[in-house]
């Protein structure tokens, strides 16, 4: 007992002091506040300039249907089109739309000429426009009233409310949840991949320097392994909740400068963590943006205290059974270049859960969701996903079970592969090798 | 009285017997050879015994009891492959290595210390093993061997990869182990270390114990009745004053009227009966008998118990 924990020491401190976890701990946070604001500064910033177009309409169907935006100013011009490209070459305006005479009454292949590549905002107003303005010529060509197909467009919305088994009800705010169901699935996907990662390069590093003989002549292999697994799993929940409270402090600082109020520096770290996860919501659903009341609405109907337990069980176990499958075959290979063989089976399920991703919200109580949740390979991100629309308790824990199941199963599996192939050197190993050394006493 | 002992071990991995019912008796207080060829199965012996892996048949015995998983606190490996963590510093890592052993943390900072002065490498205690000399790192190596005072060491080709000098420290090192009780068990293809350290040695070849005994007597039983001589030149052909049993193998003029001869006898005839043949015709300045090296006896041995083919 006492060498595992010398080994797990061991594993987490040269981790942890080394000068790439200590960047990458005070960049991630940066990194992610500025993925945040950046994108928020910038849609700000675009909308500054404006744009001179102008319309060289031969039809004169479309004479005042464009209307000044923004970003657009709109100038009808009506010479021919070679002397107003001249125009637009020496700059009096950005843009020429030119609209041809209709041959057989279908218009609709305008130019735009423009100095600089058109933005998509540009083209698809113009677009909408033109193909509205054609679209009634024709309906009022077939003998109907253009406003009357308007005044039958009606808008719908559907308040979704969950009837809770005491009986409360809630309002849903499934946008909020999609965003926060896909972040945390990604984020358990993403810890898993780097950590385990980290431990099958380990068993490389072990391998290819030689030091393995020297030291499964003092413990056990399997000592060894799980010491690994154990030391960079602290190394990842150490990151884990360093990001936690970096981010929350980034995002209160950003907060308080940008309303200008103080908040007293005593209740600042007490608030850090509670604005993380407001922070995680708002990052993951941009449309809920801008009002303030209702996300701090969605935030309180959220089950947090559950979703960070739940979020710590799927990621530790998660990492368990991968980190397992990682060592295994770390244990197999040489060097990192031949691990490709048995990295693909490995992260099937992982990339899987990621790609089904967009699936699962759409249909969070799905048998597909079910079973992917279920089964311990997928479980981790799935689940992750499922949680925040509210998952039954026998589900969740019949999951978590598995989970426990499947990481035992995968660590057994890998000590048998680990123990043999540590000592193996210049031999490739196959699939058929593996079996083998699994069947070995 | 013996320390340890393999009784018909064997050993088979999934396509090959790696050790087929080998037995090896390594007396207490000993320096045991274990010789062989690639592959002949010593690497495979080695590691059963570090317990690194278990034998399919047969017993180990350890000052007269089964081997036990305890008991690699005891024993000291340095194995033929061995290495470092390169971007550890020298002194935690021999402190990691250390208390994997089972030694507390205090003793292996004492103990370190004075190995360290010993070899006079305390300045590289903070330093990266990367930075160091392959030379360098295996003295490191070494001393993390034997750090825990092991009662069994066990070197696997210990002379590989160290400079003339430091095989002579290495020297000193294992037979000052030795004077202070240890037992010692190496494998090493280098033979003269074999006669100048081992007391016996054991020969495995195609995964068979084919030679085990005591450096002298494995020599002895070997020889083949040639002899150096030394004599002043004779007046008439050497060959010519011989009886027919004696075989002139190498003649050799030496300055002062000398004469180098290497002679083998046959027949019942010993050497006695060369020195009386001799001793009319001339004077005998010195006389030796020529005993197999081990090295001989290893190519001898090797080649007669042919290996059955596998790589």
């Amino acid at each position: 007992m006492n060498k595992i924990f010398l080994i797990i020491r061991r594993e987490y401190l040269t981790r942890v002091m080394k000068k790439s976890f200590i960047i990458m701990t005070f960049l991630g946070p940066v990194l992610m506040a500025l993925l945040m604001i950046v994108p928020a500064y910038l849609a700000t910033l675009s909308d500054m300039t404006e744009r001179k177009i102008a319309i060289l309409d031969e039809t004169g169907w479309f004479m005042g249907k464009f209307e000044n935006g923004d970003n657009m100013a709109f100038e009808s011009v009506f010479n021919d089109l070679e002397s107003e490209k001249e125009k637009l070459k020496s700059g009096k305006f950005d843009a020429l739309l030119y609209i041809p005479k209709p041959d057989l009454n279908i218009p609709v292949n305008a130019e735009l000429f423009s100095l600089k590549q058109a933005s998509m905002n540009v083209t698809s107003y113009l677009r909408n426009v033109l193909k509205t303005e054609v679209e009634n010529r024709k309906l009022l060509a077939s003998g109907i009233d253009p406003e009357k197909i308007k005044s039958s467009k009606t808008a719908i919305n559907i308040i979704a409310i969950k009837l809770t088994d005491d009986g409360t009800e809630s309002r849903s705010y499934t946008e909020v949840e999609v965003g926060l169901a896909i972040f945390s699935g990604i984020l358990i996907y993403f810890f898993i991949f780097m950590f385990g990662a980290q431990v099958m390069r380990g068993v490389i590093e072990e391998k290819t320097n030689r030091i393995i003989e020297v030291i499964i002549s003092s413990v056990k292999p399997f000592q060894l392994m799980m010491g690994k697994i154990v030391g960079v799993a602290l190394v990842g929940l150490t990151q884990f909740l360093l990001w936690v409270v970096l981010t929350g402090a980034i995002y209160l600082v950003f907060a308080t400068v940008a309303n200008g109020s103080a908040i007293p520096s005593a209740s600042v770290m007490s608030q850090a963590q509670g604005l993380q996860t407001e922070a995680l919501a708002a990052s993951g659903s941009m449309s809920a943006q801008g009002n303030l009341s209702m996300v701090m609405e969605v935030i309180d109907s959220i089950n947090f205290q559950a979703m960070i337990f739940s979020f710590i069980y799927f990621f530790l176990g998660g990492y368990l059974l991968y980190a397992a499958l990682f060592a295994a075959i770390g244990s197999a290979v040489d060097n990192e270049t031949d691990t490709q063989q048995f990295m693909l089976p490995v992260s099937l399920p992982l990339i899987l859960g990621i790609v089904m991703a967009n699936f699962i919200v759409n249909n969070p109580d799905g048998p597909l969701a079910f079973w992917l949740s279920i089964f311990p390979l997928t479980s981790p991100v799935i689940m992750m996903i499922r949680i925040p629309f509210g998952v039954p308790f026998w589900e969740l824990a019949l999951s978590m079970a598995l989970l426990a199941a499947g990481f035992v199963l995968a660590t057994w599996l890998a000590a048998k592969i680990y123990r043999t192939g540590i000592l193996m050197y210049g031999k490739k190993a196959s699939y058929a090798e593996l079996w083998k050394w699994i069947r070995y006493h | 009285m013996s320390y340890f002992e393999a009784i018909e071990v064997s050993k088979k991995y999934a396509n090959h017997l790696a050790l087929d019912k080998v037995s090896i008796t390594v007396p207490k207080q000993s320096i045991y050879g274990l010789l062989g060829p690639n592959g002949a199965g010593k690497t495979s012996l080695i590691r059963i015994i570090n317990q690194i892996t278990a034998p399919d048949e047969g017993q180990l015995l350890l000052n007269g009891h089964p081997l036990k998983p305890s008991d690699t606190a005891i024993i000291g490996y340095l194995p033929e492959e061995r290495g470092l963590y390169k971007k550890m510093k020298v002194g935690e890592q021999a402190m990691y290595l250390a208390q994997l052993k089972g030694i507390s943390a205090s003793v292996a900072k004492k103990r370190l210390v004075y190995w360290f002065e010993k070899f006079d490498i305390m300045n590289w205690w903070n330093r990266k093993v990367e930075e160091l000399s392959k030379g360098m790192q295996q003295k490191i190596q070494f001393i993390v061997t034997i750090i825990h005072e092991p009662e069994l060491l066990i070197f696997d080709e210990p002379f590989s990869g160290f400079d003339p000098i430091n095989v002579n420290l290495l020297k000193e090192e294992i037979l000052h182990l030795q004077s202070k009780g240890a037992t010692i068990i190496f494998s090493t293809h280098n033979m003269s270390s074999v006669e100048e350290l081992c007391d016996r040695i054991a020969l495995i070849n195609a995964s068979k114990k084919v030679l085990e005994g005591q450096v002298a007597e494995i020599r002895k039983q070997h020889r083949t009745h040639a002899y150096d001589v030394k004599i002043s030149h004779p007046h008439t052909s050497i060959r010519q004053l011989l009886p027919e049993q004696f075989t002139v193998l190498n003649e050799i003029s030496l300055p002062e009227n000398q004469l180098q001869l290497t002679i083998r006898t046959s027949g019942s005839s010993r050497s006695n009966d060369l020195i009386n043949a001799l001793v009319h015709h001339c004077e005998i300045i010195s006389y030796n008998e020529i005993l197999p090296t081990m090295n001989e006896i290893f190519i001898e041995q090797v080649k007669a118990t042919k290996p059955n083919g596998h790589e």
